[in-house]
């Protein structure tokens, strides 16, 4: 089954009321660095395009790019790695977010319910956590805000390192937004956010992958 | 959403009259057993028996040809027959006017490919007769408001609120043996069998409008369409408290439902998810919900989570205290009127807070009079009442060791035993009275059930749950049931 571009994913899933950070698709090193200046320093430079699912093996992330300098020369690099069934590519200029918690999010189909939402926490031992929560497609209010509270590991929501806690209320935002893509988009077969990144306590997804149905 | 009428249910859980299809004369034959049940139970409804010869089997009139039966007074057909025999046999029936079967004979899908067939065949043959027929290879159907206890197992179980339906047979059993054992009694109770014409969420569906059944309790296995589950099963939810046990919650579990019932399952965490979506109160163990289903029923909601612990021994307290902190319920701490009320009932080695441990300090009236400024207090929304039963527990062993009746043994025995009794009933009329529920455990309720404190604890209709942490699991669940209302009110 086909994957939408990061690009792509997030226009599909922004249109439906997640919200994603300040970034910008671009084509040129030049505009890169434009772009960079535009949204402010540092950034994250990555290459995108629809034959490319699997950027961080690949390399095609450049983090914590400080001057107009290092972005044009990490675009070139990055322009100069396209393969040629990478198909069209460009560059996609976002601010290098930083917080110590990570969330994930996502759509999934069950072969008994069909469409869910999840959330679960995130970060290199999400998988041996495994402290996730599920609900059936669509979501209230409600149910959003219940997923959250599922969440065994509340300690991370609360206040946490200095930082604040969680928004609760944009957290469940971005759930009630994938539910409402999957709703309005029965194309859809599976989305990502992974990692959504908790910057002064919002949950601000850094990448994204929806994939549809052929 | 309902796919059978009311009334198909009512000939299924309220038969004016039932015949036996397939009597036996050999009392180990379920055509022996289920008619041996029916009339144990005290069935009041005409009852027929069909088999090879007419004649009477138990006092039954039997009958060798369902053209024989009466006309118009029988609703309801067990069947014990050889399945090759039930296509007839359900025709037969149908224009007597019956119009449920409950099928007890084997050999349908469970057994493979040509069982298979002729299940579909059954299924068929049903709709076309406009019959409710449940089963098939399940156990029977049990309904205590009628009398009624057709089925190839014991036990029959008192009447109460609690309507059963399970995928497996055995532990329709299970919930009835806890019934009998706690005295929270059964509304209807089904064995879904291979659930073939009528799925759990049908029986569900009726349970919802049943005006017997307070509250609903099944035990699944599979859910063949799992986004039609969710949506009937949040609509009696929504009326109803449902209780429910998944089988195959696990990989293991999962590879032996395959082998049960040919269920496959989804990821866990989503079957769990949809049951919080849908407000399904769901159980771990077949224990954990009956018990959830009893408190259910003998309990009202409480309208928030603030908890106390009122014990007689400060062990029992902590343990408790730790019970609560690990559920979504709260240890509230002691308001300081109540504090001050209480100060004033007891000397000053009591605990002070909550816990309110009364180490020791009660006399005659203490007990009550405590109960009441606790559960009376605006700002207690539950109560878990421990050490009941204590007393009581001496005085057995003065009535039956050798001093009895003499050195005032009799009258302290009495005393001890009015007293226990007294604090059952005080829990359970402060309950009533505040509208709070008030839940006592002693583990005396299992192991000395006859001790006057959890003996009356079961006259007054309610549970004496066997531990205080088997009383915070059944008030967790209450309180998640009575949160996920609150906030879709």
């Amino acid at each position: 089954m086909p994957t939408l571009s990061e690009a792509d994913s997030k226009a599909l899933l922004a249109a439906h009321g997640v919200t994603f950070p300040d970034e910008r698709t671009v084509e040129s090193a030049a505009d890169a660095a434009a772009a960079a200046a535009a949204i402010g320093f540092p950034v994250v430079v990555k290459l995108g395009g629809d034959g490319i699912a699997h950027k961080t093996e690949r390399g095609l992330v450049r983090l914590g790019l400080t001057d107009a300098a290092a972005v044009a020369a990490a675009a070139e690099e990055l322009l100069a790695a396209a393969r040629p069934e990478d198909g069209e590519v460009h560059l996609l200029v976002a601010p290098m977010l930083k917080g110590n918690r990570e969330l994930i999010a996502g759509l999934h189909r069950d072969e008994q319910f069909g469409m869910t939402v999840m959330l679960g926490v995130g970060g290199i031992l999400a998988e041996a956590v495994a402290d996730v929560a599920f609900r059936l497609v669509p979501i209230s209010e409600i149910d959003a805000a219940e997923m959250i509270d599922d969440l065994a590991t509340q300690r991370l929501l609360g206040e946490f390192r200095g930082e604040p806690p969680v928004d609760r209320e944009a957290l469940a935002a971005v759930l009630l937004g994938l539910s409402r893509a999957a709703e309005a988009d029965p194309s859809i077969v599976s989305a990502d956010l992974n990692p959504l990144i908790v910057v002064d306590g919002i949950p601000t997804p850094v990448d994204a992958l929806v994939e549809v149905a052929s | 959403m309902t796919r059978h009428p009311v009334e198909a249910f009512r000939a299924l859980f309220e038969p004016r009259g039932v015949v036996v299809a397939g009597v036996s004369t050999h009392p180990g034959k379920f055509g022996f057993v289920s008619l041996h049940n029916i009339l144990a139970s005290g069935y009041r409804g005409t009852l027929y028996g069909t088999a090879r010869e007419a004649g009477e089997v138990l006092g039954v009139p039997i009958v060798a040809s369902v053209d024989d039966l009466p006309e118009g007074v029988l609703d309801l057909v067990f069947v014990c027959t050889p399945a090759a025999a039930n296509p007839d046999l359900l025709r037969a029936c149908a224009k007597k006017g019956i119009r449920a079967a409950f099928i007890a004979s084997a050999g349908y899908g469970e057994t493979g490919e040509e069982g298979q067939r002729m299940q579909a065949e059954l299924v068929a043959l049903a709709d076309e007769l406009g019959m409710l027929v449940a089963g098939p290879n399940g156990q029977g159907v049990v309904s205590p408001p009628v009398g009624l206890c057709a089925q190839i197992v014991a036990p029959y179980p008192p009447a109460g609120q609690i309507g059963i339906a399970s995928q497996s047979g055995n532990f329709v059993s299970s919930f009835m043996n806890y019934a009998v054992q706690t005295g929270v009694g059964v509304s209807r109770a089904v064995s879904a069998g291979n659930a073939a014409h009528v799925t759990i969420p049908d029986y569900l569906d009726f349970f919802a409008e049943d005006g017997a059944t307070g509250v609903a309790l099944a035990y699944v296995e599979g859910v063949p369409d799992g986004r039609a589950f969710f949506e009937r099963t949040r609509a009696v939810a929504a009326r109803k408290p449902l209780v429910l046990v998944k089988g195959g919650a696990t990989a293991g579990g999962q590879r032996a439902a395959a082998s049960h019932t040919g269920s496959l399952a989804s990821d866990d965490r989503v079957f769990d998810g949809m049951c919080r979506q849908a407000g399904i109160t769901r159980a771990a163990t077949i224990e954990e919900a009956y018990e959830a289903a009893a408190t259910f029923a003998t309990q009202p909601l409480p309208r928030g989570p603030r908890t106390v612990v009122l014990t007689t021994a400060g062990g029992w307290g902590v343990v408790t205290a730790d019970a609560i902190s690990r559920s979504s319920l709260e240890l509230t701490p002691l308001p300081d009127d109540l504090r001050a009320a209480l100060d004033e009932k007891l000397p000053p080695r009591w605990s002070r807070n909550n816990p309110v441990d009364l180490a020791g300090a009660e006399t005659r009236d203490t007990i009550p009079e405590v109960m009441e400024l606790i559960v009376g207090h605006p700002e207690v929304d539950a109560v878990i009442y421990l050490g009941l039963g204590i007393q009581s527990n001496q005085a057995a062993l003065m009535r039956n060791g050798p001093f009895y009746p003499d050195h005032g043994l009799e009258r302290i025995v009495d005393f001890h035993e009015r007293q226990d009794a007294r604090y059952a009933r005080c829990a359970a009329a402060l309950s009533e009275r505040f509208d709070k529920p008030v839940l006592t455990a002693t583990e005396l309720a299992v192991t000395h059930p006859d001790n006057p404190g959890p003996a009356t604890v079961r006259e007054t209709g309610r549970v004496c749950y066997p531990s205080a942490n088997r009383a915070v699991t059944a008030l967790d669940h209450l309180w998640r049931r009575a949160r996920y209302l609150q906030a879709r009110a």
